[in-house]
């Protein structure tokens, strides 16, 4: 059982989180031909822009109501309208999701008043879905924004069923956390088809941020699930939410549908696998294929074959908090002490994060935290280089934003696979650290060497022998 | 402290830009961008503006007072170097929550402010004021000011909250700080003649340092480069330079300007881009220097090493010129580099066919007919769609732009070089301008395009032949008179259908058959039936190949 803490700082340095507007707009960015719009002044939308741009290296579609110094005095209902109709004009898009900033929220616009007006003044957008979420960037962070956007699409998106309307046990719903990858929603994809499930992925990256060459421009996204998909998600025969975060679009979606949920609250691990694919084995009434039967396998050989190098680890993990009970259970699986843990906003799982304590805090507390009580590995997204720089221990990139090293977008952590990929890249992350740092030197082991933290950890490397 | 609003228009009425005093009074009032347009808008707002202008002072620390979005989002991001402190990479903010919007965010700001004081002691802090505390009413002026007061060092405030305007706003409001709070604030240790400050260079990857050494060789001390790898002390003391050299004028041409009213240091406006541009710079420098009573030989010695620089580039640039022959190349970029890197390309030989004036002056506009020789290469603003288009029908061999529009160009499978602000090299002087050919070169060159370009092998051939008739491969294949001739053999004899409106119609509209023919053409499919089958089916011409 972890203590939930509070930083108490009035300062925060070196922040982990990213804002609401931004993780609702990110779940935008999983439906077809959408463009997701913040309703604030430029710079909110700039800076997020930037951040995705830079994490997955691919066009994002992302649009501003630039409001200025006036409009938000007299209110941003103009700015709003002439977004929607500009988008409409040029974008042409399927879909636009709004998302408010702190500049709307402050100043109290009722936007969703504001669409009813504009649909009234404005026939022609009929047609067009306008899904409104309320995110405001002074309370709750980057997950709580995608958790709220995807309940929302769920809510206005989604069809009510006619009563007596088949379901088709074929067919599953999945609603995956923000801390899900493209990377891990390919791989989901080929589990459930391999249990000859059809998923409909709610929102679905995999689609539009893969990293892939389109055959045409297009100014919205490329890819993702379609409207049209979304509205008959009624008659699937399951939903299944990965990570807590989908608890809420979960139930929404079966208070909606009378679809019934199942809600997996981590994936990476081997238990965690096992009872995903036990579950899938049970809902289509097929046996497991021999594909998992070996990469399970697979998996358990890695597990013994980096249990050496991961086992015994002092780690120190900054993520939001599905990842971070995600990460940091699996890695407890293996051995590792989960001594520092830091995240960005409250959430029930953090409670049983495998630690004594998990704050809600910035990457400072989890540098000092990493410094007093001596972690040698630190997950976190790419803004903690510096702290690892200072630390001098291996860093293993975790999460959102990952803007300087290639491939974020497919890293893969779920399934057998995907845990397998993951706990070989920290093994060897290690090692390659213990080489480099941790060599024996002829004073190694001199007595006079012993007190002082950092020989105290070169002599604990020394005892782990690496195995050839 | 003037107010905001005030500020605001005295930027607006800048008489030091150009562009500014050509424009009627009310019009001069409305600043240089566009209004805003919601939903097609594009760029940063004024905070960022001011973030990106300030930050790379190193030494001191960044304060951002409002919600996680304004600092969260984007600390740690900028391509700045310090040859020192790390401070200015460091994130700081107040991270407002609810609490503090309604009851407001000064008394946290303060704390914040006491906070950095205690754990880092640096020597000024900036606090950098966003929209919401500013709507709210946080008045970061007082409390920087009893911030100063209180701990006995400069703390000093930022009024740039993200909805007064643009980024370029935000650069010049960042300015106006420095002009009100620091500039002028303390002494050098001591002064030579040959003191300059450059203003708007950011040394991003270390650019500075490309030009750095020429200067130590020519004696000349950087007293201050506002902003980059800067120092607290040094911009404090900036006013005590003998002439300025203003490398962005879009960004703080309000500095200049005014440091020339108040303390007289001579400034003028260049860049180091080019080798052209960068002996024209060194040459106007040492003259400001001299006119400010350096001794005359400065002057033979700037031109000794000019000679020997250029003649070092040069040599390194001629083994392109013939690889670079027939390449052109798209430049989205703005202000002075839209007619800068122009001038650094045409002198590897490359061709240009367009480059965006959008954010350019009348006297940039200027420069780019003087260098191209006409208008037609002006492109006003371009959407990205259009970009693509030009690059996938290859009107263009390689872009060169800002990180944000990569994309059109990758996506397109065509060679992209970032000479923005997130860029990984440096392209500075005499030494980047080699650098920057290099670079093109081995973009241009990568043999990963031709296999980009190749169509999958499941591509049905009807859309690859329509690929390979696309303007787009034809127009780089050179012998266009080849291709007319070709073109305008009759196919439908009766009815008079030419080669080329046939394989347009393929092209186009994807056809396969013979009957989707004769419906998207006046071709009755009689006589000619055979002949339109061939070229349904005929193996693609070697266009390809030719475009690589």
């Amino acid at each position: 059982m972890a203590v939930v803490t509070t930083s108490k700082k009035a300062c925060a340095v070196n922040p982990l989180k990213m804002s609401q507007p931004i993780g609702g707009a990110f779940a935008f960015m999983g439906l077809r031909e959408a463009m997701p719009l913040l309703h604030g002044s430029q710079g909110c939308t700039s800076f997020g822009l930037t951040l995705f741009v830079r994490h997955f290296k691919e066009a994002v579609p992302l649009q501003t109501t630039a409001m200025t110094e006036v409009t938000t005095v007299l209110g941003g209902y103009e700015n709003l309208e002439q977004a929607i109709l500009n988008i409409f004009l040029r974008a042409k898009p399927k879909i636009i999701g709004i998302c408010s900033t702190g500049v709307t929220e402050t100043n109290g616009d009722d936007v969703d008043a504001y669409i009813k007006l504009i649909r009234d003044k404005h026939p022609q957008l009929a047609r067009l879905p306008l899904v409104f979420v309320s995110t405001p960037d002074f309370k709750d962070a980057f997950q709580d924004g995608w958790e709220k956007a995807v309940s929302r699409m769920v809510e206005v998106l989604v069809d009510t069923p006619a009563v007596e309307a088949l379901r088709d046990p074929a067919r599953v719903n999945v609603l995956p956390g923000c801390h899900l990858t493209p990377g891990d929603l390919d791989e989901l994809r080929i589990i459930l088809e391999d249990f000859g499930l059809q998923p409909s992925f709610l929102p679905d990256l995999a689609a539009s941020l893969d990293g892939h060459v389109p055959d045409e421009f297009t100014p919205t996204t490329i890819g993702g699930i379609g409207v049209d998909e979304v509205a008959v998600m009624a008659g699937a025969g399951w939903t299944i939410a990965i990570g807590s975060q989908m608890r809420r679009a979960a139930e929404a979606m079966q208070a909606k549908t009378g679809v019934p949920f199942r809600l997996f609250e981590r994936l990476s691990g081997l238990l965690p696998s096992d009872e995903f694919i036990a579950f899938l084995s049970e809902i289509s009434g097929r046996p497991v294929p021999t594909k998992y039967r070996r990469q399970r396998g697979q998996l358990a050989d890695a597990m013994l074959d980096t249990h050496f190098h991961i086992g015994g680890r002092r780690l120190a993990i900054g993520a939001e908090p599905d990842l971070l009970f995600d990460l940091s259970s699996m890695l407890h699986d293996m051995g590792v002490q989960v001594i520092a843990a830091v995240t960005t906003t409250r959430s029930t799982v953090l409670e049983r994060v495998p630690t004594d304590e998990v704050r809600i805090g910035d990457l400072e507390d989890l540098e000092e935290l990493a410094k007093s009580k001596g972690c040698d590995l630190l997950i976190t997204h790419s803004h903690g280089r510096q702290a690892a720089a200072r630390l001098k221990i291996p860093f293993y990139r975790a999460g959102f934003p990952m803007f300087d090293r290639l491939g974020a977008g497919h890293h893969k952590s779920v399934g057998y696979r995907g845990t397998r990929d993951l706990i070989f890249a920290i093994a060897n992350l290690v090692i390659e650290d213990r080489e480099q740092n941790h060599g024996p030197t002829p004073d190694t082991w001199r007595i006079s060497n012993l007190p002082s933290a950092a020989c105290r950890r070169s002599f604990k490397d020394r005892t782990e022998r690496p195995i050839a | 402290m003037s107010s905001l609003p005030a500020t605001v228009r005295d930027i607006f009425n800048e008489p030091g830009c150009a562009q500014n005093r050509s424009k009627l009074e009310n019009e001069r009032r409305k600043g240089c961008t566009k209004q805003l347009q919601p939903g097609s808008a594009a760029g940063g707002c004024a905070f960022d503006g001011a973030k990106i202008a300030l930050q790379p002072f190193t030494d001191v620390a960044h304060l951002v007072h409002g919600p996680i979005s304004c600092e969260g989002n984007s600390w740690d991001n900028r391509g700045s170097v310090s040859s020192g402190s790390d401070l200015w990479r460091t994130g700081f903010t107040t991270d407002m929550n609810e609490t503090d919007v309604v009851f407001g965010g000064e008394k946290r700001l303060f704390k914040a402010i006491k906070q950095i004081v205690d754990k880092c002691d640096p020597p000024a802090i900036f606090v950098y004021q966003t929209c919401v505390p500013a709507m709210i009413g946080d008045d970061i002026g007082a409390v920087c000011k009893a911030a100063t007061r209180k701990f006995g060092k400069p703390v000093i405030p930022v009024n740039s909250p993200g909805f007064v305007g643009s980024k370029n706003l935000g650069n010049k409001l960042a300015g106006e700080a420095l002009l009100e709070h620091v500039i002028g604030t303390q002494e050098p240790d001591y002064t030579t003649p040959y003191d300059i400050n450059l203003i708007g260079e950011y040394n991003l990857s270390g650019e500075l340092w490309q030009v750095k050494p020429l200067f130590d060789e020519l004696g000349i001390r950087i007293l201050s480069c506002i902003s980059g790898d800067g120092k607290f002390r040094e911009v404090a003391s900036s006013h005590r330079a003998r002439a300025a050299m203003m490398v962005c004028s879009r960004s703080m041409i309000n500095v200049a300007r005014k440091m020339r009213e108040r303390y007289e240091i001579p400034f003028f406006e260049g860049s180091f881009y080019g080798i052209q541009d960068s002996s024209d710079s060194l040459r106007e420098i040492a003259r400001l220097l001299v006119e400010r009573g350096a001794p005359g030989h400065m002057i033979e010695r700037t031109e000794a090493v000019i000679a020997r620089e250029e003649a070092l580039a040069r040599a390194a640039i001629e083994p392109y010129k013939p690889r670079f022959k027939g390449k052109k190349a798209l430049l989205i970029t703005g202000g002075v580099k839209s007619w800068s890197i122009v001038a650094a390309l045409q002198e590897a030989g490359l061709e240009l066919v367009g480059t965006s004036v959008k954010k350019s002056t009348k006297e940039d506009k200027e420069r780019i007919r003087e260098l191209t020789g006409q208008d037609a290469h002006m492109i006003e603003d371009m959407p990205p769609r259009e970009m693509y288009k030009i690059l996938k029908d290859a009107k263009a061999d390689i872009m060169l732009s800002g990180g944000k529009s990569q994309f059109v160009a990758l996506k397109a499978a065509m060679p992209w070089l970032d000479i923005n602000q997130e860029r990984c090299h440096a392209y500075m002087g005499y030494l980047g301008m080699i650098k920057l050919v290099e670079e093109i070169d081995r973009s241009l060159f990568n043999p990963m395009w031709k296999q980009l370009r190749r169509p999958a092998p499941w591509i049905e051939p009807a859309r690859a032949i329509g690929q390979m008739h696309s303007p787009a491969a034809a127009s780089i294949s050179d012998p266009a008179i080849d291709k007319t001739e070709r073109r305008a053999k009759k196919i439908c004899v009766c009815n008079t259908v030419d080669l080329g409106t046939i394989e347009d119609a393929i092209y186009s509209h994807g056809l396969t058959s013979v009957e989707a023919v004769r419906q998207h053409t006046n071709a009755i499919g009689g006589c000619c039936k055979r002949r339109i089958e061939d070229i349904l089916q005929s193996s693609p011409p070697p266009v390809l190949q030719a475009a690589e």
